[in-house]
């Protein structure tokens, strides 16, 4: 069996972020990490591609044939890898991003995708859904426990309220959450052997897809700003402080 | 702007979801007439309420039970259109029903989601929604292309309700899903609540929220404490959710509740964006960490520098004091 592991490589986190002031998008430059989220996907992929000696692949769209972050992955235990690349993805939105992952999914014959739930940096929180709707599979969204065997993925889907088991036969797109699973550091072997294993560059052309998108930023502004309050040391007597604010705004 | 608005309602046992009459006041911005679609007996039975918000026909989703309801609702609002024609925009909350149901219409609608919106607007021909980014610091407008619908995932919060002068008595129509929806193959087999017993967290007045500051996952319970004290619900940041000292469903931001209590205390919480973005609507906010440059201090109304493990007991111990 195959499962895929869907990586987005986003620019670290740590840096600041920005929007260009043209465009209106995500500065997406400087380094390219593996989204941290993405990482629990791939731990849950190869965790039960180790129970049931299944294979890992990871596929991204990603600009500039980054390759970054999936190596990443790669070195973390997955086989292989797609990297969708094209000019004309700038400024993808959600369902083209979709339409482009589905359309990779379908060439490496994989009969179970996990995903992150969303990403760090854009976080829309339906790229899962959208992959398993244009696949025509069930999407189990929201993981925060996965488990496969004998062609059925159970999962334990987080809600408003706790949680509910959720369980189809495959195939199947599942998303988790961060805390899902504990990711592994890659070993100094993976990230060795992870410089010769397969990556696969396609385009757009190569998917036969159209980079069609259906909504624009049209505007940006600052957010009313809330006003910082009064910060002050605690000398052994915050707690009276705290309750004098407290009943100042009758919450005692 | 002349055309329906539709909204997804979800329920919370035996009542509508509080964010159902968020929505309705939200797509009546848009146009209207507004179409409310849900699942089951209690959606049904929230006929009238939804009627004194402006609704003016339910489309009420049959054999939804044991399955993901966000899949087939989807499915079942592509019927739907087909019955009532088709809308200018489909607003669902931004939780993981709603989120998928945006996600499998917007598949098969072939239309955009515009996510975590705080407001929306018309501007001619187009819909328009608002979203916050960097924690809450910019607001970043959307527009979807002409003739395309507008498929929105509102916040929580984000929509006072608003009843309507004249109270409508809402059409009925019952759909369901296309026997081949995908989501008839997801099995819904238990469910379970991990809420804490109280006040909800995103309807309490009063919110303490512990952080990875509290140290260790057993002095969570003085954040229950004074909660419980307050009258209030405990709340959590991520990293301790992640950490498994409380349920998730615990958590307060961007991925969790959206809450605006009269006051959120928040405890040894470094105040992530992703955090912010979740209470910074609250009317007062306490903050007790013991790093001076804590972000969450720049939105604090009160901001205590301070050890957690140290306060909280004299805090506690003044509020029983005064009873
Ligand atoms: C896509 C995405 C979504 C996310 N969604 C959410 C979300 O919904 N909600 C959320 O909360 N986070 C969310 N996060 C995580 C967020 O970025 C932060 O990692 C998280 O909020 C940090 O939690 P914390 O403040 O408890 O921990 P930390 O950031 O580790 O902060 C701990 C704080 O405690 C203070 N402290 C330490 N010891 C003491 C002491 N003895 N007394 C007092 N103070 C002390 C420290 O000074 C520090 O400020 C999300 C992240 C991503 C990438």
């Amino acid at each position: 069996m195959k499962i895929v592991a869907l990586v987005k490589q986003i620019p670290d986190q740590a840096a600041p972020q920005a929007l260009d002031p043209d465009s209106l998008r995500l500065v997406r430059a400087g380094k390219m990490i593996i989204d941290d989220s993405d990482s629990y996907g791939v731990e849950a992929s190869l965790q039960v591609a180790e129970k049931l000696a299944a294979e890992v692949s990871v596929v991204s769209m990603a600009p500039n044939q980054e390759t970054a972050g999936v190596r990443t992955a790669l070195a973390m235990g997955a086989a292989s890898a797609i990297v969708v690349s094209d000019d004309q993805l700038a400024g993808a939105d959600a369902l083209l991003t979709a339409r482009v992952l589905a359309a990779a999914v379908v060439r490496t014959g994989a009969e179970l995708v996990v995903a992150a739930t969303e990403s760090t940096d854009g976080y829309t929180g339906t790229v899962p859904a959208q992959v398993a709707a244009l696949l025509g599979w069930p999407a189990l969204t929201f993981a925060k426990e996965m488990q496969v065997d004998g062609g059925t993925v159970r999962i334990k889907r987080q809600t408003e309220d706790g949680f509910e088991e959720v369980e189809a036969e495959l195939p199947a797109v599942v998303s988790v959450t961060a805390g899902s699973v504990v990711p592994r550091y890659p070993s100094f072997k993976g990230i060795m052997g992870a410089k010769n294993k397969p990556v696969e560059l396609l385009t757009l052309g190569d998917l036969g897809i159209a980079a069609e998108v259906g909504e624009r930023v049209t505007g940006v502004r600052d957010a009313e700003a809330r006003a910082a309050g009064e910060v002050f040391e605690d000398d052994g007597s915050a707690e009276e402080r705290i309750v004098a604010f407290l009943e100042g705004i009758k919450v005692l | 702007m002349a055309g329906s608005v539709w909204i997804i309602c979800e329920t919370q046992g035996e009542s509508l979801a509080p964010l159902a009459l968020e929505l309705a006041a939200a797509a009546r911005r848009i146009g209207g007439p507004v179409v409310a679609v849900g699942c089951g007996g209690a959606f049904s039975r929230a006929a009238a309420e939804l009627g004194a918000h402006g609704v003016a026909t339910l489309v009420e989703v049959g054999g939804c039970e044991g399955h993901l309801q966000g899949g087939l609702i989807a499915a079942a609002v592509v019927e739907a259109i087909s019955q009532l024609g088709t809308p200018v925009a489909i607003l669902a909350g931004q939780t993981y029903t709603g989120r998928d149901a945006l996600a499998h219409l917007s598949v098969l609608l072939s239309a955009p989601v515009l996510g975590s919106a705080v407001n929306v607007s018309v501007d001619g021909d187009t819909v328009v929604a608002e979203n916050v980014i960097f924690g809450g610091e910019r607001v970043v407008s959307s527009a979807v292309e002409a003739g395309k619908v507008a498929l929105i995932g509102v916040r929580a919060k984000s929509f006072s309700p608003d009843p309507v002068a004249e109270p409508i008595s809402p059409a009925v129509v019952t759909v369901t899903a296309s026997p081949d929806a995908p989501a008839y193959r997801s099995r819904v087999v238990s469910s379970r609540s991990e809420e804490h017993a109280g006040p909800k967290l995103d309807e309490a007045a009063v919110v303490v929220a512990g952080g990875r500051g509290l140290g260790a996952q057993e002095n969570y319970a003085a954040v229950e404490e004074l909660s419980g004290l307050l009258g209030g619900a405990p709340g959590a940041s991520r990293a301790i959710v992640d950490a498994g000292w409380v349920p998730y469903a615990y958590q307060v931001g961007q991925t969790g509740k959206t809450v605006k209590p009269d006051v959120y205390i928040a405890i040894g919480i470094s105040g992530a964006t992703q955090h912010m973005v979740g209470m910074k609507g609250s009317k007062a906010i306490i903050a007790i960490n013991k790093d001076p440059e804590a972000p969450i201090f720049r939105i604090a109304d009160l901001g205590v520098v301070g050890d957690a493990q140290k306060i909280l007991p004299r805090l506690i111990e003044a509020i029983k004091r005064r009873r």
